[in-house]
Parts: C-alpha cells; structure tokens; sequence
C-alpha cells in the first residue's frame, strides 16, 4: 500500500469553538485546593474597597457570614409586592 | 427607713415629709453600689460628689421649706449612651473614651433631675447598643442580680442588673430592637419602651436614628410612671422629639384594666418561645381575661426589615471609627457593623417602604383591640458567654434571635411596656403593646397585673454579690 504524500498546502484551520463557560467547580486535583470565589466573598472585597475600609483577614470571615446572614434577612422582604409610589415611612418636611 | 428595696413613690413621700434626707437616701444608695456592684457589673461611673451635692441642695430646699417635686432624693442611674456633664459619654466602647465630657446632661436625665430625682451614675451596656446579651468586652459583661452566671440582656444592661439588683429604683435605657425589653424581661422588672418620638434623644448617642427610643426601668409600675411622666414634653433640641403636651399617666394608673379590649399576638409570636415564655405569656393572658387571638401580618419581614436598618444605619454611623479604629471595637459588634455597612442601598429603601405599609397593617388591627399581647424575650436568661440556644427545635445563635419578639413592634415605634412574671427559678417578662401614643393604656394594664400579684419584680438573694 502506498502512502499518500503529505500534502503541502495549508489546510483551512477549522476555527476553534469558543470556550465554554465553566459551570460547575474544578475538581481540586489531588492535593492542591482552588479557592472559592463565592459572591459574597467577592462583594466584601468589593465593598470594602468602595467604603475605603481596610478589611483586616482575622475578621473577613465573619463580616461574610454577618453579610449573608443580612442577605438572607433582606430577601424576606426585598421582593415583597408594593406599588412604585409607596412612600417610604420616614417623611421629610422642607 | 430603709431605703434599699423601697420604691421611688416611697423615698420621695419620705423626703418630702422629713422622714428621712435626701443624703441618707443617696448615701445608702452609694453603698449599696460599693458593696454589691463588684459583682453585679452595672455601672462604670459613680458621680458620687454629684450625687451627694444634689442630695444636700434638696435638704436645704426642703429646710426652707420649700416644696420638693415628685422624685424628691430618688436615686437614679443611666445607660452610658446618656451624655452625663463631666463624663466622656462611652456607649459602652473603648473609643468614646477618647471623647471630650459632655458639657451637659441628657434632656431626660435633667428632667428627672428637674423632679428631685439625684443621678448616682452611668450604666454599662453593649458596645454602642448593638447587643442583646449584656455582654462587653471592654467592660465585662453585667451579671443577672437572679443568676449571677447568667446574662442581664442588653443593651441596657446595667440599667437592668441596677433596678433587679437593688442599687437604685429607677434607670434609664434605650431600646431601638428591645434593649430595655429584653434587660426588663431576663432581670424580672418593668420597662416602658415609650411611642418613637415621646421622649426626648437629645443629647445621648446614637445607634439607629430610625428606631432609637429612650425609656425607664423600675421595679414597680408607679415608679416606672413616674419617672416617665417626669421626661415627657417636647424638646427643640430634638428633631424626632413629638409636639405633644405632657400626657400624665399617674393620675390614670388606678383605672386598670377594665374595659380595655386585648389580645394576644398570634402566628409569628406564637412560634418558638420556651415553655417559661409561654407560662408567663398564658398567666397574664389568664389574668386579664384574654383568650382571643389576634395576627400582626408579616411579622417575620418586619423583623428582618428592622434587622437590616439596623445593621444599615448601625454601619454607616460608625463607618469612620470602623476605618480608623477597627481593632479597638468589640469584634462582635466590628464584624456585624462592618457588615451592615455593606448592605445594599436599595434593601434599605425597600425596608423603609415596608416599614409604612406594614405600620398602617398594624394600626388597622388598634381598631379592634387597645392592647396585644406577646413574649417579651423567648427564653428565661441565658448563661453569660453562652452562644447558641434551641427555639422550636432548632438551634439558633442567641445574639441574634433574643429579639425575635422585640423587633417587629419596635420596628414601627409602638409603646411597650414589659411586665415581669416571676417563675421559678428566673423570671422572664410579656410585652403589653398598645397603639401609638396610648403608653396610659399599656401602664393600666401593667399595673393591674402588678396589683393582682401576676407582674412582680421579686427580690434576689444576692448572696453572691458580696
């Protein structure tokens, strides 16, 4: 059987699919642990950043549990139905 | 006379008479503190040369015959967030230590001084009110004068161990989510959460501009009534302070509960307190004759709505102390403020929107009923330092959840006064909630109750307290 001869012109690269958007978590290989980026962890740098405040790593942790704990407080309420001219109850006079 | 356990109606009728000085009085008072507050914590400052000045001012008034008011040579103290002239005002932190003394008293406490009553001091609570144990890391925490390993509550902590403990008759504290609730009820004495707006804030620190009220606690109804007719008015130097007149209840208390249409809170307020909180909860309910149900709609939100404001305005205030001085705070209270100040805008803004609707839901139901019933706190004191307690099964951290019942009625600034049902072996309080402004109606009851023995401020032993 004779071999084809390898062919010397370009061939048109196939364009490479996008890559996907992970979706799921990395499995940490053995041995090695990927951090986490969780929203909230993110939003407290974030906010510290915009409030100008120095967030020392000692206290990161429970500033994140405090803010989801605040979170899960405020979603009770955040959807709750009111009308778009429902005042709010303080009541400023000029 | 011995004037340890007497009540304020008491020392001012004797003074007055001549029975016994004004000096006696607070001289006994000052060593009722000396010997007792080593253990019970309650207060951090004792004006001493202030206290005996005014004590001797009201003697000479007296010898010259002149007529003292109604709190003639009562001894009184208040929470530290109260600027007291001479004391850097602390709220209970390590910072405001920094601060320069105040040049002048709180409006309220110049009012009760206005009647004769003689400040012995200034009270510890939790770091800048953002506490419900009674707990401080800087100060130590107050001890409960009924368990002396167990918590005052706070934050008006030591205005709760003072009152139970004896020291003085009459304190006063703040309440912006329950803290002259939650001391009254775990300490077994009375507080008036008054109508947001009644009394005067000038010139004490904040915590929640939004839910921030001032209020007595006393070991009797009279005295509380007393003490809250003396700080009425309006005060210009108050912007939230209402233009109403004084509104005297005393002349009210004797009418009792007759003819007043209660209920107790149902649904929300029903669900996870203690076996004790339901005692007592069922003895007032049994007294007053009440059996009849009524529901505040959406409570659970109006308690997360409060929660959140909290935290929020809470946050803001002290962002620039969270900059410059964030290891100098309780880390407790750093971590939660912190927190608060990340909140979302416009949570905020939903929680106020709410915080109307919610009010007119509730005012609706004044319409039908002149008081409601419900727990003051969900469990009898928990021991100082514990961390979790079980509420319906579940187990909750007690820092965040002593207030459960507390917030939704604070949230929307209706007068409460916590009535104290004395169980074995602690007592725990129930909250009688009345309509804005009818802080008469919530004291009639409290005071039929007392007179029929079911609210009572018992004496400790105070055997361990030196």
């Amino acid at each position: 059987m004779t071999k084809r001869a390898k062919s010397n012109k370009s061939k048109a690269k196939t364009p490479r699919a996008p890559a996907k958007t992970r979706t799921r978590p990395m499995l940490p290989k053995r041995g090695r642990k990927i951090p986490q980026r969780d929203p909230p962890d993110s939003f407290v740098d974030a906010a510290a950043r915009a409030l100008d405040l120095k967030l020392e790593p000692a206290w990161k942790g429970a500033v994140k549990t405090n803010l989801e704990v605040t979170l899960a407080l405020a979603a009770l309420f955040a959807d709750f139905p009111l009308p778009d001219d429902a005042e709010p109850a303080p009541v400023f006079s000029a | 006379m011995d004037t340890a356990w007497a009540y304020s109606s008491e020392i001012a009728a004797a003074v007055c008479d001549g029975r016994v000085s004004a000096t006696a009085v607070v001289r006994a008072a000052l060593a009722r503190i000396a010997k007792h507050d080593r253990v019970l914590n309650a207060f951090t400052a004792v004006t001493e040369e202030r206290a005996l000045a005014k004590a001797a001012a009201l003697d000479a008034e007296r010898a010259r015959g002149r007529r003292l008011g109604a709190l003639a040579g009562v001894p009184f103290a208040v929470k530290n967030l109260f600027d007291t002239a001479g004391l850097p005002t602390l709220a209970g932190s390590k910072i405001n230590r920094d601060r320069a003394p105040a040049t002048r008293d709180a409006t309220v406490i110049a009012r009760l001084e206005a009647h004769g009553a003689v400040l012995v001091g200034a009270l510890n609570m939790g770091e800048y009110a953002y506490d419900f144990t009674g707990e401080n890391v800087h100060y130590g925490a107050s001890r409960n004068p009924h368990d002396l390993g167990r918590m005052t509550g706070g934050s008006s902590s030591g205005s709760g161990g003072a009152v139970a403990g004896g020291l003085v008759p009459i304190a006063l504290g703040s309440d912006s989510n329950g803290s002259i609730r939650m001391p009254a009820s775990l300490c077994g004495i009375f507080g008036l959460k008054p109508t947001y707006g009644r009394l005067s804030r000038a010139h004490t620190f904040p915590f929640v501009a939004s839910l921030d009220h001032v209020g007595p606690l006393a070991r009797s109804t009279r005295d509380l009534v007393l003490a809250y007719d003396a700080m009425q008015g309006h005060d210009d130097d108050d912007p939230v302070c209402a233009q109403r007149p004084v509104e005297a209840v005393a002349p009210l208390l004797e009418r009792g509960s007759a003819g007043l249409r209660i209920a107790i809170a149902g649904g929300y307020f029903r669900a996870g307190a203690s076996a004790q909180a339901q005692t007592a909860l069922a003895r007032v309910a049994a007294a007053l004759g009440v059996t009849n149900e009524i529901e505040l709609p959406e409570a659970k939100r109006a308690r997360a709505a409060a929660y959140v404001l909290s935290a929020s305005e809470g946050g803001a205030l002290h962002l620039g102390r969270l900059r410059a001085r964030g290891r100098d705070f309780d880390p407790a209270v750093r971590d939660r403020l912190i927190a608060g100040a990340m909140i979302p805008a416009a949570h905020v803004v939903k929680a106020q929107k709410f915080r109307r609707w919610y009010r007119e839901q509730v005012l609706a139901l004044f319409a039908h009923v002149d008081a409601v019933l419900a727990p003051a706190t969900p469990c009898t004191a928990p021991a100082i330092g514990q961390r979790t307690f079980v509420l319906d099964g579940v187990e909750l951290p007690v820092r965040a959840n002593l207030g459960i019942y507390t917030q939704p009625i604070s949230f929307i600034g209706l007068p409460v006064v916590a009535v104290p049902v004395p169980l074995q072996p602690l007592p725990v309080g129930v909250q009688i909630i009345a309509a804005p402004w009818r802080e008469d109606v919530a004291l009639r009851i409290a005071h039929a109750l007392e007179q029929a023995g079911i609210a009572a401020a018992t004496r400790p032993s105070l055997a361990g307290a030196g």
